[in-house]
Formats: C-alpha cells, structure tokens, sequence
C-alpha cells in the first residue's frame, strides 16, 4: 500500500478504465437491443424498461457502498422484501398513509442495516455469512408480515411510477436521482471514511478512522438503499409479495462487479454498478428478443453474463499482472 | 471500536476447545434439546434418519472447504447448482436400470469436473473473484439444466444405487453414511497426506511466499476448484440415490449451508486454516438444528428466524475475525 494520499492519483486511472469497459458494454447492449427490439426507443418501452430497472439500480447501489467498505450484504434481497410488505401493509391502498409507508421502509431498511453492521463490525463474524445468517431473520419477518402475496399499493402510485414528466419516464427520474443520491453521498465525510476503511482497514484506523463505526454505517446505507429498491418494487408491481426480493441479492453483487468496483473494496463506484444493473436488465431483454429457444435462454443469458463479469475484470487484470 | 489496549495474554484463555470440539458440543446440546422439547428426537432411528440428511450437506461441504481452504477469497456457490446438474444428468442417463449405472455416474461427474475447471480457469487466468466466477456459473449450469432437460426432469435412480445409498447393512444403518465416511476418509487424506493437500494450505496461507517456493498455485487453484464441482456431483448422485427421482431445484438449497458448515467447523474464510472434521460436524450441527426447528411447532416464519438467530450465535463462537490493532 502507498501513502494514503498519493492513492487518488494513482487510482484514477484505472476507475476510469473500468468506467470505460462498462460505458463500451452498456453501448454494445442497448444498440444489440434497439436492434432486435423493434419499438425499443417509442416511449411506452422506454417506460416499462425503466420501470422494472429501478429495484436493482437502486440495491445495486447498496451493495456498491457495502463492498466499497469491504464486506459483501447477502441480506439485501431479503430487507428488500421485508421493507416492501411491511410498506404495503402500512400503505393498505390508502393515498393518504403514503408517508408513513415510505417512512416505514426506510425504518426497516435502517434497522436492518444496523443490524448487519453490528454483527459484521462489532461482533465481527465474516460479511458472508453473518449478512446470509440475518437474510433468515429478515424473509422470515417478512413472511410473518404478510404470510402471502397480496395487499395493494394507492393506484395513483403505480400510475404516476409509469408516467412522464417534460418527456421524460418517472421511472429514469428516479434513475436519475438515485444517480444524484449517491452524488452527494460521495462528497460526505461518511463515504471517505467508507474508501479508506475498504482500502486498508489497518491504515484507516492507525489514521483515526472510526473503522467500526464506518462499517455500520455503510451497511445502513445499503439498507436504506434497499428500502428504496423496496418502495420501487411496489411501485412498479402494485402489491406485496413475501418472496419478491430473492432473486436481487446476487443480482447486485453480479452488477456491482460488471460496474467495475473491487470486491475487496476501497475501489470503484456506484455510478459503474448502476450502468452494470441497466446492463444486467438489457441482457435479459435482449435474449428475450432475440429469439433465442425457451429452453436455452437462460444458457445464453448465464453465458453472457460471465462474459460480461470477465470483461469488467480486465482493467484490474492489466493493472495487476506487473505487481504480482 | 474502543481504545487499543494490550492483548491479554494468551495464558489468560488457558484452554479453549478447538473449534471441532465446540462444534461436536453444539450438536450434542441441540440433539438434548431437542429430546427434551419432543421426546424421541434422540432416538435411535431418529438420529440415523438425521445424520442421513447431514451426509449430503457434508460431502457437498467436502469440495467447500478444499476451495476455502486455497484462500484469495475462495468460495464455490455453483456447488448446489453443480449438484442438482449431476443428479438430473444421472437420473436421465441410468433411466432406473442397473446396467447405466457406471455411464451415468462416470458421464455426471466428468460434466461436473469441466464446471468446476471453467470456474477454475476463470479464478486463476481471468483472475476473476471466485465469489463472482461462481456465481455467474450458477446461472449458466441453470441455463444448462434447462437446456438438457427442457424444463422437464426425466429418468429415475437405478435401484442398485438406491439399494447402497438407502439399504440398510450393518447395525441398521444406510449405505449412505458408510459412504460419507468413506468420502469424509478421502477427504481428510487428500488434504493431510497428499502433495495436493499441502500445496492447498501453503496458496491458502501465502500465495506469494508458496509461488516462491516452488508450488503452482494456479495448478493447485484450478484442482481445488474441480475437485469441489466433482464432490458436489457425487453429492448430487448420492441425493438422486435416496429421492429416486430428481426435480429442477432439487440440492439447490445447499449453496450457503455448504459455506456456512465449512466456518462453523473452524475453518477460515481467508483461507489456509482448517480441515474437513470440523466442516462434517458444522453439517451436522447445521442439520440437527434444522431438525429441531421443524419439531418445534412453531410455523415456517419464526422457523425461519430462529435459524438465522442460531446461525448467528453458531458463527460468534469461532467465525470471529481478530479486532484491528494499530
């Protein structure tokens, strides 16, 4: 490890080359895209595209600041889904219990996200396992929540969620903003203090670095974050479903990585995970549109992926082989 | 983080169990509990019938440690995926006859060693993270699954292997946990006794300081890597002994558990440390408390929660990473 300071200059380069590999993949897949999806660029795709892009841009976001800190949360899924029937529960199809719901998921998300960062940065057990063990705790509240999928969300909401503002999808603004979110987290003190401790967790502390207190609040953010994902969910579905939030967990680890941001944290940013999941989504559009058999989509889609997880690792590679 | 202070010395903890002996403890107290809460639990029968559950957990362990153990973050998720790919692939082959028997086996473990080669050659060469290596491999065994089966599982076992995994030999006990020790005994020699085994803790420990002296780590890396893809197989081909019949998802659910056995039993994530005797008693623990959960009348939500708890507290006990000290 360099000094401590000299580390910015010396990292740029290689976030801006794997900014580029996901920027060049991001390209390759909405040109492969509009090509095989005749109206992909009329406005009712555009929106319903968006609209279900949202949950895991805004988890993959999350996850992106929790790896940045150097652990990994398998619990995101699962808050995901737990933030998400209790808001609907909240919300019963009531407009006017709008706020609380939406301040009921991100209470859980908080509350969650405490959690994980009190076992992982307290108690310290290992990230993996720890956020697996209290994925359990959290899809089994869920389920103690809302036992089965139903409830309903105010229909103005789902209705505003696949609207336009000035031409522009709801949906894409709420891209947008999450985009503005972690913007403005970036230039928090609580973000540097999340680089350094991912970087060197030793150096971070001998340079009075709160490592723990660090630790838990990314796994906080990533919460919160993952109510957000949840309210998305809601918006875009119209109801509960105690199972919803599954398939996003490893989801977002697969985007953060596509996005470029090291595994062993301190490196990367959510900027490159958000393209990664809008990449992620457009793979599973394209092999939908491209005809591909039923039975070997998912084959193709797997492929493509790895493809994809490999391409973002090569800048690391370049910039790895003459130090090892 | 509190303030630093000196570590206490280490003879103030005079004696603490290793992490297989608190392990074996756990179980121990689980199975009491568990007779106490329903009476029958420890019964003998019962216990069988849990230890039969435990086997398949533990052989897909098998290859989970040994990629543990290599270190650099290494972890294979594919392993449930790679599992229910073999059983599928060998139900289908031996169509419940006899004479497939050694076609389907041999044709499921080979297809199982070129996944665990693909995530081998992705970890080592593309030096991709083996925590994404094999996770983007579940989603391609799934693409294959699909693609062999088209969405419908076929065959059936052969009934000479559901007679070894589930006839009863000795002292009434099923085939499957003689060949668990027999698969647990290969184990503990493949990482004790063979240049292998000693290769794989020397990368686990110090990539570079083994490189430098002498050990092929990307050799010994990939090996690892096809050696947990071939155990999760024989795990696969085990479990389609004792179903019978196979279904889309069927060892799925082992992915984390495997993970989860392997760190209870004392066994580092960071790599280097550990061994298989502590990883089979983690699958046992893991699997009485399963058990024990589902006498307990308690519905399959605070089931589920109660799990996670345990876990939690399981993993405290020897999965805790040292305090940072300036």
């Amino acid at each position: 490890m360099s000094g401590t300071f000299s580390l910015r200059g010396v990292r740029l380069p290689a976030v801006q080359l794997s900014g580029a590999a996901t920027v060049g993949m991001l390209v390759v897949a909405v040109i492969v895209n509009s090509a095989l999806q005749p109206n992909f660029w009329s406005g009712y795709a555009l929106t319903s595209n968006f609209a279900t892009f949202v949950p895991l841009v805004a988890i993959a976001v999350g996850q992106t600041i929790v790896v940045l800190s150097g652990g990994i949360d398998l619990s995101l899924g699962a808050q995901v889904t737990l933030a998400s029937v209790v808001a609907v529960r909240v919300v019963d199809g009531q407009l006017d219990r709008l706020p609380q719901a939406v301040a009921a998921a991100l209470g859980v998300g908080l509350v969650c996200g405490a959690l994980n960062g009190l076992v992982v940065a307290l108690v310290r057990l290992q990230p993996i396992v720890a956020t697996f063990a209290t994925s359990f705790v959290f899809s089994g509240l869920a389920l103690v929540v809302l036992p089965t999928p139903g409830g309903s969300v105010p229909l103005e909401v789902t209705t505003a969620y696949r609207a336009a503002v000035l031409g522009l999808p709801v949906a894409l603004l709420a891209i947008l903003g999450l985009a503005l979110l972690w913007w403005a987290l970036r230039r928090h003190r609580v973000l540097r203090h999340v680089y350094a401790v991912g970087g060197d967790p030793e150096a971070a502390y001998a340079s009075l670095v709160p490592v723990a207190r660090t630790r838990v609040s990314a796994y906080v953010l990533g919460g919160l974050f993952a109510a957000l994902a949840a309210l998305a969910v809601l918006a875009n579905t119209g109801s509960g479903d105690p199972f919803v939030g599954n398939e996003l967990t490893l989801a977002s680890v697969a985007a953060v990585v596509i996005g470029g941001t090291s595994l062993a944290g301190g490196r990367g940013g959510a900027g490159g995970s958000m393209l990664g999941a809008i990449v992620l989504a457009l793979v599973t559009n394209i092999v939908f549109f491209a005809d591909v058999p039923t039975t070997y989509r998912q084959l193709v889609n797997g492929a493509v992926i790895i493809l994809a997880l490999a391409l973002a690792g090569i800048p690391a590679l370049q910039k790895r082989r003459p130090a090892a | 983080m509190s303030a630093p202070t000196v570590e206490a010395p280490r003879r103030a903890l005079a004696w603490r169990p290793g992490p297989v002996a608190l392990a074996g403890a756990v179980a121990v107290v689980l199975v009491i509990a568990g007779e106490l809460v329903s009476p029958g639990f420890a019964g003998y029968g019962q216990l069988v019938n849990l230890m039969r559950v435990a086997a398949f957990l533990s052989v897909i362990a098998i290859g989970q440690t040994i990629v543990i153990i290599a270190g650099g973050g290494g972890v294979d998720l594919s392993v449930g995926k790679v599992a229910t790919f073999a059983a599928i692939i060998g139900s289908r082959v031996m169509a419940g006859d006899d004479a497939n028997i050694v076609p389907a086996v041999a044709l499921a473990l080979l297809v199982a060693a070129a996944i665990g080669l693909v995530n081998g050659l992705g970890v080592t060469l593309l030096r991709i993270p083996p925590f994404v290596m094999t996770l983007g491999m579940i989603g391609v065994v799934q693409g294959l699954i699909l693609a062999y089966t088209g969405g419908q599982a076929s065959g059936r076992a052969a009934p000479a292997l559901t007679s070894l995994v589930n006839g009863r030999i000795v002292f009434d006990l099923p085939g499957l946990l003689f060949l668990w020790l027999l698969l647990g005994l290969l184990a503990v020699w493949l990482l004790r006794r063979t240049t292998f085994g000693w290769n794989l803790y020397a990368v686990g420990a110090n990539r570079a300081a083994a490189e430098l002296t002498g050990v092929r780590a990307g050799r010994t890396l990939i090996l690892a890597y096809v050696l947990s893809a071939t155990f999760a197989g024989l795990a696969g081909i085990l479990l389609l002994g004792y179903t019978e019949s196979v279904f889309l998802d069927l060892a799925d659910q082992y992915m984390l558990p495997s993970v989860a056995a392997v760190v209870i039993g004392g066994t580092l994530l960071a790599g280097g440390i550990g061994g298989y005797a502590g990883t089979a008693v983690g699958a046992i623990v893991l699997t009485v408390l399963q058990g024990l959960l589902t006498t307990l009348d308690i519905g399959g939500a605070w089931r589920t929660i109660v799990n996670g708890v345990v876990l939690l507290v399981l993993l405290s006990l020897y999965g805790r990473q040292r305090r940072l000290r300036s």
